[in-house]
């Protein structure tokens, strides 16, 4: 028993947070946040390091890793609140590796992984990362997951708060041809990388508070010193690491224990959601005037972990399928 | 990452699992006195079959368990819900702390008696004025030849009634800082200058009591880790009752969480949304409690110490219980509110668990202070 990434593991997260440091320091996300863009050559640089095909498999361009290699990723890419398809093409390609026909498989995974042909998710009501993608995997009102060629396709943009992503309205349930696989594993899988970006959110957001916690002085002492601030930051520390226990477990049961994946990506999804919300707000609570105003970077995470909570499900969506799983039936 | 135990771990479960199954002591029966003596029969039992002393290195007559053994092991003993060992402050706290800072003659004269259970041990640290602040107490033990007089009161002194020592701080300097004055005895509850009174608590049981000290003699060979050092002692004790207490922990909820689901059923609320809001929310944070355990002991594996992360695993067990029971309790009903209910009874007894072995206020302090590094107040 050894609830711990191995060494490898432990590499690829190191070398997330350093790459991610250098690229994506806090003046870089909110010129592309402001502009409502990506950079197309980091995008280029991160898929030749081969993160778009982390978890895809080698057969297909992939590197043939696991969820848990997966989730470490979307975690860095969640705390250094980077702007990149990289969740939505990760999530296309889960959805397609697990559920697609072989012809499917073969016409879109390579360019999921290679980064060249990105893909977009969606659900009935929103798209994601559509613009500039070669295809798109939507969830359907219909209970039916397609696939859409978004060769020609014209997008209809929506002006979210979250400027570190781009959506669009909804395709519809008409385009495209359904996937005929089983999708719940691939959607498990999805729950858990969207859960792993939203504890990044919650462990920056919470990182930040300490620090200004640190430094702030008000009637001669450190902030951090009273404990009706030292407390919230405590319970940032608790928000945070449930969710994070409840994520790695889930990735680690996706590749180990498929058994136990429903309710551990239910509860991961769930914990998750709240805490970056909760941790959010606690941050801007803590930096008082400062972090509710545009020039502080705190409201890009905040308005990340509003859209990543709300993203396929609700933490009170997720609460009910755990009751249901509980044996409330 | 791997969170399935090896084989040499999953045969220890299965002996484990065994051995509780065909030993099982059964109910325990009602009232303090033969509750405590089923307790110490147990222990008996337990110790003939070595598992009295699981954490104790096998020279000092314990089993000598590796860290996930211990885990497994109170895993175990929640699952079969099987009643604690009588000397449970004895066993995690006394006995830990003679062999870290005893003498060769007082690991001779009191280890065997611990792990047997033909000597009980409390705990006397906190005193009325001296909860959360230890450091401040006030009882004091004076010089006399040979040995030591101690004057002053403790209270929350767990099986006081019952003990034969009593692991006791005392000032022993009144000019030293508060943290460097003090000094760690073993003490002879069996003697004139000791004072016993039940303190009933809102459950109507008396499980602690304040116990008086009125120049109680303490011979100098009981001093335990040298005059002066009982701070440290101390510490030492504080850090094992939180490791030693919270191994079984998630196992005791996630049964406790089966029980809720029977009864939701039973009263016919399975279908209530906000029934099964609550229910996935204590399931989630139940989870999070196991996992968490799981991390602190792998993180506790490669350095070799609990680390200040396991507060947030003791601040969270308290709010699991309690509001677990809340819910049990508005599920019942009128039921809910009748004495002597095992729900009721939990209802009652669990507001204390955010209060003993540390407030939650205190594991706030100590995760702002030593996780996050924030500054002190104080």
């Amino acid at each position: 028993m050894r609830f711990d990434f191995d060494d490898e593991q432990r590499e690829i997260k190191d070398t997330a947070r350093q790459f991610l440091a250098t690229r994506f320091k806090p003046e870089k996300v909110r010129e592309l946040a402001e502009a409502g863009t990506y950079d197309d050559s980091l995008w280029s640089e991160i898929s030749e390091l081969g993160w778009a095909g982390i978890a895809i498999d080698e057969e297909h361009g992939g590197q043939g890793l696991g969820m848990v290699e997966l989730m470490i990723l979307c975690e860095e890419l969640g705390h250094a609140c980077a702007p990149l398809p990289f969740l939505s093409n990760a999530c296309a390609g889960l959805v397609v590796e697990t559920a697609g026909s072989e012809e499917q498989k073969g016409r879109w995974l390579p360019g999921i992984a290679s980064g060249e042909g990105r893909g977009a998710f969606g659900d009935p009501e929103v798209l994601i990362d559509g613009e500039g993608a070669a295809c798109a995997v939507v969830y359907g009102s219909d209970d039916e997951v397609r696939v859409v060629d978004l060769d020609g396709v014209s997008l209809e943009p929506l002006d979210l708060i979250d400027a570190t992503r781009r959506y669009s309205a909804p395709l519809g349930d008409g385009a495209g041809e359904t996937v005929p696989g089983a999708f719940a594993p691939a959607t498990d899988r999805i729950l858990i990388a969207v859960a792993a970006d939203l504890v990044g959110i919650a462990q920056r957001a919470m990182e930040m508070a300490v620090e200004y916690a640190k430094d702030r002085k008000q009637f001669d002492r450190p902030i951090g010193a009273y404990q009706a601030v030292s407390h919230q930051c405590a319970e940032m520390l608790y928000d945070v690491e449930e969710a994070r226990s409840l994520t790695y477990f889930a990735a680690w049961a996706a590749d180990a224990e498929p058994d136990s994946l429903p309710m551990a990506a239910a509860m991961a999804k769930a914990r998750a959601s709240e805490a970056a919300w909760s941790v959010c707000k606690s941050s801007i609570q803590v930096h008082g005037g400062i972090g509710f105003t545009w020039e502080h970077d705190l409201h890009f995470l905040l308005k990340r972990a509003r859209a990543g909570a709300r993203l396929f499900g609700t933490a009170s969506q997720h609460r009910e399928r755990v009751a249901a799983l509980a044996g409330l039936g | 990452m791997d969170l399935t135990l090896n084989d040499s771990e999953a045969a220890f479960r299965d002996e484990v699992r065994t051995w509780l199954e065909a030993n099982h002591p059964g109910e325990e029966p009602a009232g303090d006195i033969e509750a405590f003596k089923f307790r110490r029969a147990w222990q008996k039992q337990m110790h003939e079959a070595g598992w009295a002393g699981i954490s104790w290195p096998k020279e000092f007559g314990g089993r000598g368990a590796t860290l996930i053994e211990q885990a497994i092991f109170a895993g175990e003993m929640a699952r079969a819900d099987a009643p604690s060992p009588a000397n449970i402050l004895g066993l995690v706290m006394g006995g830990p702390v003679i062999m870290a800072h005893g003498t060769d003659e007082q690991k001779e004269r009191w280890l065997e008696p611990i792990l047997s259970g033909e000597e009980i041990w409390c705990q006397g640290f906190s005193e009325p004025e001296s909860g959360s602040d230890l450091a401040s107490l006030k009882t004091k033990a004076v010089k006399e030849n040979g040995g030591w007089r101690a004057t002053g009161q403790k209270v929350w002194t767990t099986f006081a009634h019952e003990s034969k020592w009593c692991m006791l701080v005392a000032r022993t300097d009144q000019e030293a800082p508060k943290h460097k004055g003090l000094t760690y005895f073993i003490c002879d509850m069996e003697q004139e200058g000791v004072e016993i009174r039940p303190l009933v608590q809102i459950t109507g049981e008396a499980e602690f009591n304040e116990v008086f000290f009125e120049g109680a003699y303490i011979p100098d060979e009981n001093v335990v880790g040298g005059e002066g050092n009982g701070w440290m002692v101390a510490i030492t004790t504080l850090m094992n009752e939180r490791a030693g207490l919270g191994g079984g922990a998630a196992v005791a909820i996630s049964r406790d969480l089966g029980r809720l689901v029977e009864l939701i059923k039973e009263h016919d609320l399975q279908d209530d949304p906000v029934v099964r809001q609550k229910v996935a929310d204590l399931s989630i944070r139940a989870e999070a409690l196991r996992l968490g355990g799981m991390r602190a002991l792998t993180a506790q594996m490669k350095t070799g110490i609990p680390g200040p992360e396991g507060s947030i695993g003791k601040w969270e067990w308290a709010k699991l219980n309690q509001d677990l029971a809340e819910l049990a309790c508005d599920v019942l009903g009128v039921e809910g509110l009748e004495k002597g209910g095992p729900w009721t009874y939990k209802m009652l007894r669990s507001r204390a668990n955010s209060i003993e072995g540390g407030t939650t206020e205190v594991m706030k302090n100590i995760i702002a202070e030593r996780v996050l590094g924030l500054p002190r107040l104080r």
